[in-house]
């Protein structure tokens, strides 16, 4: 290591911006997501507000039809894949470690290079708005309308692009987390003792690892029929008009539930606390988590019932989507179990639980709605599925997320976040989203189809669209709300303390906010509610041996994910290039090739803990 | 909830028993049994759907089985490669992991050779559909062959440094599971798109399923 020039020497103890940069720390990676997400929250919500605008009564002219299909596609594909996604992942980062008595996840720099890939994938996707050429044929991309001879621009390239770095980091994370909670788990931590927050988490890791290869070939095909000429998506060759339909869905649908169980898992950690009784039927929520995933594969077609798919694939489809709300409505069931009895505390956290419960809900009794064919002919392409799946995404999913942050946020920064802010918070976004998009199920009865950029005066849609853009702008205030009290929280907020809620699962053991090593001591673990004492009825003081901390040797930071990241980012971009002038794609991708397998090859070969560190650590014995 | 005092080496270890990267390599095999998975269903739905140029007749069965057989060669050899190292016998184990390597390259010839004399009966990617899926699944999979034979090479010669031995015999242990897995693949690519295009298995296990309702009546 001595003999490295001075800018490649591995960072051993940086400070400042470096700390971040080099970070392989599991709680400072959960909070690079975190962040990251939520300043692309705010640009798929601007996204929003545009087509909003646009829409807000008829034969409005606030921007051409073409960049308002950049606005529905972006904002589709943002919110999936750079908001609802990383903010999971967020938390996946920060708490699977902690709720499970680790150190740190499995592969620490791998973790570093999941983020990295995320945040250069999205970039690279974004950096489309600057050259004019946004992806604009929806967060689906259809083939054919996507192939070369209908999608002319190279829009489809920087989605194929953005999607496909973002992906293999989405992968790497999914392998982490599968890693993590079977095998890093602390003494006692039994599978049937973890937290719902971490199964989930292990569950949707899984659907990752599964779902997320059939994307990666859909969009590989499509990129080769785009760039080298194949003809996979080609009808003039022949080609099936509904092969990408069925690859893209049978990815499609398991990401559903990529985006809907972190949330799931959030609620059933928070309403317990809540409650104050443990979670009714654990057994079977962590067993309808399961259940859901696996019928998860075999529903896609769902969203095919209109392509003429033939009468027998279509019962198929319709049935096995009806038997999903099975085990979906007996969660819902053991929530409302572990409320009723209990001495409910209605904090902010349990405020937007709450909300998720019952958004989500409604989201899924209008899903059921779509699994009965002949409904579903009628509401396919019109705004009842944008009212439901926003029920489902920003009313399930992002309640759900919201509902962490207000919930994990003292864990974090040692600062509780204001609760009469945060009730405002609450307030305003749970009106603002109901004036939103429950009209939506009228405007889609009505027949107004989903991505028209206007409409003619006499449809009799103008007034409730208004107060569609209306409801759009309260959001809009409310998550303004929700910026400020993090913001003001994290620099004046109450001080938190170990276990301010008084919760049961293992992260509220140690300080607020955890030291880099979380556990000084690993804890054995006895129970489902290791800081609940059941018969005494009081939540047990954790009691914390004095420890040296320099005993402890955790991984050291490092460069080379974020090299390697930006290495395979470059290559993606220099196929971009390419397109335009052969010669200088050719010369960037080779260097950023180059740049990628050095990084490959120095992190294979850079141990785990730096020699200094341990060799360091070892003069103190 | 209690804290006990621990050894720093019952800290590293893990709750399976199992060593992380290994069970990484499994879950990423599994992973990319998915990533093959949907390119062998589309060679198959358009297996016969081309419009024009050359289809499954090109295909050279007797030639592909001799690669097939010295891919599942190259097999037999890494696991007396693994079985080298493991008893601590360094010779052994670069004996067969150089020759794990060079069968996969032997492999990798054969499919040089197939696709060039595809190109010259006018078969490539652009040509119709089973130029487009067929050379890129094999395509595919040759890029993870290649992938495997770098790996073999890169522990061969890391040996000599020091940096391969009998200690660390899971580093070839993982790179084993991958070798194996790509030959797996290989086998269900052989069998599904060579030997039932080639022979119109097909039509025959149809031919047959007559037969017997034939006989029945
Ligand atoms: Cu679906």
């Amino acid at each position: 290591m001595a003999t490295n020039i001075a800018i490649l020497r591995r960072p051993l103890d940086p400070t400042g911006a470096w700390a971040w940069i080099t970070t392989v720390d599991h709680k400072k990676i959960g909070v690079l997501y975190g962040l990251t997400a939520f300043a692309f929250f705010i640009l798929g919500g601007v996204e929003a507000l545009v087509m909003r605008l646009q829409l807000a009564q008829a034969d409005l002219n606030v921007v051409s039809a073409a960049t308002f299909n950049q606005m529905f596609t972006m904002h589709g594909t943002t919110m999936i894949f750079m908001v609802v996604m990383p903010a999971g992942a967020a938390f996946f980062n920060f708490l699977v470690p902690l709720q499970i008595g680790a150190r740190d996840v499995a592969f620490p720099r791998l973790n570093a290079l999941s983020y990295w890939l995320f945040l250069f994938g999205s970039i690279l996707m974004n950096f489309s708005f600057f050259t004019g050429s946004a992806p604009d044929m929806g967060w689906f991309a259809y083939a054919p309308l996507t192939a070369a001879n209908f999608s002319t621009s190279s829009s489809v390239d920087y989605w194929i692009l953005g999607l496909q770095v973002m992906g293999v980091g989405t992968l790497a994370a999914g392998f982490n987390f599968v890693i993590t909670i079977i095998n890093m788990r602390a003494p006692g931590m039994t599978l049937m003792r973890m937290p719902v927050f971490t199964w989930m988490t292990l569950i949707v890791s899984f659907l990752i690892i599964f779902a997320f290869p059939v994307i990666t070939v859909a969009i590989t095909l499509l990129l080769f029929d785009r760039m080298f000429g194949t003809n996979f998506y080609d009808i003039t060759a022949g080609a099936d008009p509904l092969l990408w339909q069925h690859l893209f869905w049978v990815f499609g649908h398991p990401e559903v539930y990529i985006l809907i169980l972190p949330s799931m898992g959030i609620v059933s950690d928070i309403l317990p606390t809540f409650s104050r009784k443990p979670l009714f039927g654990y057994v079977t929520i962590v067993l309808a988590g399961a259940v859901i995933a696996f019928l998860g594969f075999g529903v896609w077609a769902h969203h095919m019932f209109t392509v003429g798919m033939g009468r027998w694939a279509t019962s198929a489809f319709a049935v096995a989507t009806m038997a999903i709300a099975v085990p979906t409505g007996v969660k819902v069931f053991n929530w409302l179990g572990t409320m009723y009895g209990g001495s409910i505390q209605f904090r902010t956290p349990m405020l937007f639980a709450l909300g998720f419960i019952s958004l989500f809900m409604l989201g899924g009794l209008s899903g059921v709605m779509h699994a009965v064919v002949p409904v579903d002919l009628h509401q396919q392409d019109t705004y009842f599925v944008v009212a439901h799946f926003h029920y489902v995404l920003f009313g399930g999913s992002i309640f759900g997320l919201t509902a962490a942050t207000y919930y994990w946020f003292p864990k974090i920064t040692g600062r509780m976040m204001s609760e009469s802010i945060g009730k405002t918070h609450f307030a305003l976004m749970f009106v603002g989203f109901n004036l939103t998009f429950f009209p939506m199920h009228f405007l889609g009865v009505l027949g107004m189809p989903r991505r028209i950029y206007t409409y003619a005066p006499d449809m009799g849609w103008s007034g409730t669209n208004m107060a569609v853009t209306i409801g759009a702008f309260v959001i809009a205030v409310s998550i303004a709300v929700f910026l400020y009290n993090m913001v003001r929280s994290a620099r004046v907020g109450q001080p938190a303390g170990a276990n301010p809620w008084g919760a049961a699962t293992l992260e509220w053991s140690i300080e607020s906010p955890p030291h880099h090593y979380n556990f000084a001591i690993v804890p054995t673990i006895r129970s489902q509610h290791p800081l609940w004492d059941e018969e005494a009825n009081t939540v047990e003081p954790p009691p914390l041996p004095y420890v040296d901390e320099s005993s402890i040797h955790m991984p050291s930071p490092s460069y080379w994910p974020l090299l390697l990241a930006m290495g395979v980012t470059l290559v993606a971009g220099s196929l971009l290039v390419w397109q335009a002038h052969a010669i200088a794609g050719l010369t960037m991708g080779a260097a950023s090739g180059a740049l990628a397998l050095i990084s490959v090859y120095r992190w294979v070969f850079e141990p785990a803990v730096a020699t200094e560190v341990a060799e360091g650590a070892a003069a103190h014995h | 909830m209690q804290y006990l005092a621990r050894s720093p080496e019952a800290e590293h270890a893990t709750t399976t028993g199992l060593n992380n990267r290994k069970l990484l390599m499994w879950a990423f095999l599994g992973s990319d049994a998915m990533f093959f998975g949907p390119l062998i269903a589309t060679h198959l739905i358009y297996r016969t759907e081309s419009l024009q140029g050359p289809i499954e007749e090109i295909l050279n069965i007797p030639v592909t089985t001799i690669s097939t057989f010295v891919l599942l060669m190259s097999s037999l050899a890494m696991v007396l490669a693994l079985a080298g190292i493991q008893q601590g016998k360094m010779g052994t184990f670069r004996f067969w992991t150089a020759m794990t390597a060079l069968l996969g390259m032997v492999f990798i010839g054969f499919q040089m050779v197939e696709f060039t004399e595809f190109a010259k009966h006018g078969l490539t990617p652009r040509t119709n559909l089973f130029g487009s899926t067929f050379l890129t699944l094999t395509g595919f999979h040759g890029a993870h062959v290649t992938v495997g034979i770098i790996w073999l090479w890169s522990l061969f010669f890391a040996s000599f440094r020091g940096k391969v031995k009998q200690e660390n015999s899971l580093d070839v242990e993982i790179a084993g599971l991958y070798w194996h897995f790509v030959d797996i693949v290989w086998i269900v690519i052989f069998g599904v798109i060579y030997l039932v295009g080639a022979f119109g298995v097909e039509d025959r296990v149809l031919e047959g399923a007559h037969a017997l309702a034939g006989l029945g009546g």
